[in-house]
């Protein structure tokens, strides 16, 4: 074989080695990243220098040596609620996925393996939801219920669950009817318990990836509410509602970029993880070549 | 044969890119030859190696493929023409149906747009044109009402006529090579006599040569002039229809033969064959056929035979030719 | 169904069927909507009545039973919930509690205003996302599909309220670039009110001068709404891309000497395309939420701040008026959608 010809035609790109290589490194910097961030916040209270609500420098200073993300208009240094607003804002959004997750799975699956009518209610009533943009109807609900971060998670899981419900009823429609599924049943188990043992491990895959991938979108629509007021109140130290006062001193810059950047930064590595762990499941998108 | 092949593959070795950053070599050292006007039938298991064999010709391995040897074709060698120069030979010279009509026709594109496209493009004509030669390639493949067939979309059409369709495109352009890749297999038995009828048809009166490439014995010796047989990468047997499926000289091919359901007296006998063909990845030394092989000895295991001529326009890969005089 | 109706209906064309099918399930989830947001809002546990007049005069009895009595809120429920509907049907959406002008006035100024933002929003994401997606498929796992891909993933990643502030800070605040917030500058007379989108309008009157400075308040919160479904549309493109690659009709086009570009763009976008399509309806649904960031921050005042002020307020009126008007586009757009992916896909026009 030393004079090969390269076969013509060569449609995409050289090895499939080369797209799971490139892949690897941007799901590790997502988690890396979505590690250091976690760490930070759980140790913020010991590892910062200053205290998040103390108003102990003067006001609006631009970053410095001592305030590395300068202060706001009590005098706050930014970067300690910066980081403590971590401790906000991801576990909250981390609350808000397991609860849309577990009650759309749920009903996904009873949807699913039930079928009839009980399918027909509870996907119009997906459809129906689906049907508003989220943050309109998220806006309604913490307007009835009163705005506060804990009110705008619920009212975010009420317009987040239906994404789950889709993917796990159409999950369960063709697993359903798989033969080991089929043969369990005949064997005499119930429902519940073909559900539980045989259809549940195929699920959970697809839906902690599923998570994953709505866990960005969950801190972005949160912080989105605090913003508008609707969500974490003051004193507290939420992105969001950061950026929202710092939009009030247009020129102090420093006040929204800051606790913008930090909402972009997990994002952006929830985002990469999440994508990494899709493809790795998806035994579609990663090995396909012809 | 007194005049020179229509195409003539010599010593042809495919690979491509492994698993683990290795090559594979589904294709090694292959060499067959088809005539003017011949039907050549390209026989094997899965695996063989004959589709991608047949996807050489057109050059549409898949990415990481690598070729080495010669195709000779049109006074030229395949293997060295420049991508936009094959893409010229694609559709116009050497045209292709595949398995499964289905998937092999566009859902989305009118009959008229897949059969003129390429028309229009290799050779430049008008719309009008392209039309009027459509009409007449639907009404060469037997389908009725072929004006109304043109607006029409795949999914209208029965399994039958999508293939006749599928060769219609193909022999738009007078190629002069067709390959038909299982063009039977997914199609209705009933229906699967018509196509192979068309065939002969055409062959008949374009003078057409066609790569008939099927794993179905019977397809085979119903059509076919030549047997080309392929096992795991190689060529084993070569011969006029009737030398190789009435005294198959090669063990394979007997036992291939043998392995079809056949009368012996009063019983219907079916004879399987004991094994499975190797993996591309994990060949066995020497001789790929012999860990399956009645006549197997221990010089089997040391030399890949190499396809010797026997006699005229007869050949085959095996070094201890068990067959000679033996019939099926 | 009677024969002769029957026979009159299947002689329309499919198409056409197909459309009345659809407007007829659109009215259905549109009345289905009226009775949820009618619902949600008897629910809500706050007074209108209080958060509308205050403490002092809601602690006076007449003026509590004055102000129930004019918006109807002492009639027993279902009776309200007929009495809108009745008056929905004549165009009346009642009256907002807030602003004291009928509600369906108040929608129809506020909706052109974020109508002409998402719009053109919307038409900057789908051909940005669909040529991106088409280069990063094209180019598999090469520099440009890296770069895009890492693009794209920021775009979805990015805070839309932030964006806009940086965007306003750098662009308007630093580089004078842009003329800042609101449709228009301030002072400035907008257009005579045809459609209510000011560029369309000034384009109608010939009022060159009003176009420039609408286009131009325009361009920034267009861009900044339109970058999340950039990012959207971009990653699905690609992936739908990548799908119609593997097809065997695409290697059945190679296989007749098609050159690559055309393969590229006809036999691959035309499925892709398909389902892109199904996508963009709910790209826009998001994006129509998405606006009302960008609105607050660049004071547009379209409905999110709208939707926004009313549910501050519990104006009930103006809060199913809202529900009511966007469930209505996003049906209409999806009706949109259907029908075109209809005529991309000749298998579903004609089944």
């Amino acid at each position: 074989m030393t004079n090969a010809a390269p076969a013509t035609a060569n449609l995409h790109s050289p090895t499939g080695k080369l797209r799971s290589a490139w892949l690897q490194p941007l799901g590790l910097v997502g988690a890396t990243l979505l590690l250091i961030m976690i760490i930070a916040a759980l140790l913020a209270p010991w590892i910062l220098p200053h205290e998040p609500n103390a108003q102990a420098f003067g006001r609006f200073l631009a970053p410095n040596a001592t305030n590395w993300f300068g202060t706001d208009q009590l005098g706050r240094d930014i970067f300690s609620r910066v980081v403590h607003g971590a401790r906000v804002s991801m576990p909250y959004a981390l609350q808000l996925v397991v609860m849309a997750a577990v009650i759309g799975t749920i009903a996904g699956a009873i949807a699913g393996y039930f079928g009839g009518w009980i399918d027909g209610v509870i996907m119009r009533a997906a459809d129906l939801v689906m049907a508003f943009p989220d943050i309109i109807l998220a806006m309604a609900v913490v307007a009835a219920l009163g705005p506060n971060l804990f009110n705008a998670v619920l009212a975010v899981v009420v317009v987040s669950w239906p994404i789950y419900a889709r993917v796990v009823r159409s999950l369960i429609l063709t697993l359903r009817d798989e033969p080991y599924v089929q043969s369990s049943r005949l064997l005499g188990a119930s429902s519940g318990r073909a559900l539980w043992k045989d259809i549940r491990p195929n699920v959970a895959g697809p839906v902690v990836v599923l998570a994953a991938l709505e866990y960005g979108h969950a801190v972005l629509i949160l912080s989105g509410l605090s913003f508008l007021g609707l969500g974490a109140q003051p004193p507290t130290a939420e992105w969001g509602s950061m950026v929202s006062e710092g939009a009030k001193y247009f020129d102090k810059w420093w006040m929204s970029a800051f606790p913008g950047l930090a909402i972009l930064v997990v994002v952006l590595a929830a985002n990469f993880l999440g994508d990494t762990l899709r493809d790795a499941f998806d035994p579609k998108s990663a090995k396909a070549f012809r | 044969m007194s005049e020179a092949p229509l195409v003539s593959i010599e010593n042809l070795t495919i690979s491509l890119p492994g698993n683990n950053g290795g090559r594979l070599f589904p294709v090694r050292d292959v060499s067959l030859s088809i005539g003017a006007g011949e039907i050549v039938g390209l026989a094997g298991e899965s695996g063989s190696g004959k589709t991608i064999t047949a996807l050489s010709l057109l050059g549409l391995l898949p990415p990481g493929g690598r070729m080495s040897g010669h195709i000779r074709f049109g006074g030229q060698d395949l293997l060295t023409l420049r991508p936009r120069e094959m893409a010229d030979v694609r559709g116009r010279d050497i045209a292709m149906v595949f398995q499964d009509p289905m998937t092999a026709l566009h859902p989305m594109l009118s009959i008229e747009k897949q059969l003129t496209e390429h028309l229009r493009h290799h050779r430049g004509i008008d719309a009008r044109a392209a039309r009027t030669r459509a009409i007449e390639l639907l009404e060469l493949v037997r389908i009725p009402d072929a004006a109304r067939a043109l607006k029409r979309y795949p999914h209208q059409f029965s399994g039958g006529m999508r293939q006749r369709i599928a060769i219609a495109i193909a022999l738009c352009c007078e190629p002069q090579l067709l390959i038909a890749d299982e063009p039977t297999t997914a199609l209705d038995v009933t229906v699967q006599a018509g196509i192979l009828r068309l065939l002969q048809q055409l062959r008949g009166e374009l003078g057409l040569s066609v790569l008939l490439i099927t794993h179905d014995m019977g397809v085979m010796s119903a059509l076919s002039d030549r047997v080309v047989i392929m096992y795991a990468g190689r060529v084993v047997e070569t011969g006029t229809r009737t030398d190789v499926l009435q005294h198959p000289r090669h063990p394979y091919t007997h036992s291939l033969l043998g392995a079809l359901p056949h009368e012996q007296g009063d019983d219907m006998l079916l004879q399987p064959m004991r094994g499975t063909p190797p993996s591309i990845g994990a060949l066995p030394p020497g001789c790929p056929f012999h860990p399956r092989c009645d006549w197997a000895e221990g010089r089997c295991r040391d030399i890949e035979p190499g396809l010797r001529v026997v006699e005229a326009d007869r050949g085959i890969a095996c070094v201890v030719d068990p067959l000679v005089g033996v019939p099926a | 169904m009677q024969q002769p109706v029957k026979r009159a209906w299947y002689a329309l064309p499919s198409l056409v069927r197909f459309i009345i099918r659809r407007l007829a399930i659109g009215v259905l989830l549109c009345v289905g909507v009226t009775l949820v947001s009618f619902t949600l809002t008897q629910v809500v546990p706050g007074d209108p009545v209080a958060a509308s007049l205050g403490d002092q005069a809601s602690s006076d009895p007449e003026t509590v039973a004055a102000f129930r009595q004019r918006f109807g809120l002492d009639k027993p429920l279902p009776e309200q919930y007929l009495i809108y509907v009745t008056n929905l049907a004549q165009g009346n959406f009642g009256e907002s509690l807030q602003t004291r002008r009928p509600v369906a006035d108040d929608l129809a100024k506020y909706m052109s205003a974020t109508l002409e933002l998402s719009l053109v929003a919307m038409t900057i994401a789908m051909l940005a996302g669909v040529a991106l997606g088409i280069i990063a498929a094209v180019n598999r796992d090469r520099w440009p599909d890296q770069v895009i891909r890492v693009i794209s993933l920021a775009g979805v990643s990015v805070p839309t309220f932030w964006l806009s502030l940086v965007c306003l800070y750098v662009f308007f605040f630093q580089l004078g670039w842009s003329p800042g917030v609101g449709r228009l500058s301030p002072g400035a007379a907008a257009p005579m009110n045809l459609t209510g989108l000011y560029t369309v309008d000034a384009l109608l009157t010939g009022n060159w001068k009003t176009l420039g400075s609408a286009l131009a308040h325009l361009a920034l919160p267009a861009m900044v709404l339109a970058i999340y479904t950039i990012g959207a549309i971009t990653r699905f493109t690609r992936a739908a891309m990548l799908d119609a690659f593997q097809q065997d009709y695409v290697r059945a086009a190679r296989a007749k000497g098609m050159p690559e570009r055309t393969v590229v763009m006809r036999h691959v976008l035309r499925p892709a395309l398909a389902s892109i399509i199904t996508v963009s309806g709910m790209a826009f649904g998001r994006m129509l939420g998405g606006a009302v960031l960008v609105e607050s921050v660049f004071s547009w005042p379209g409905l999110g701040e709208y939707a926004y002020r009313s549910a501050l307020a519990l104006d009930l009126r103006a809060i199913m008026g809202v529900s009511l008007v966007i469930a209505a586009v996003y049906i209409l757009v999806n009706l949109l959608v259907d029908i075109l992916y209809a005529v991309v896909d000749p298998r579903i026009r004609l089944s």
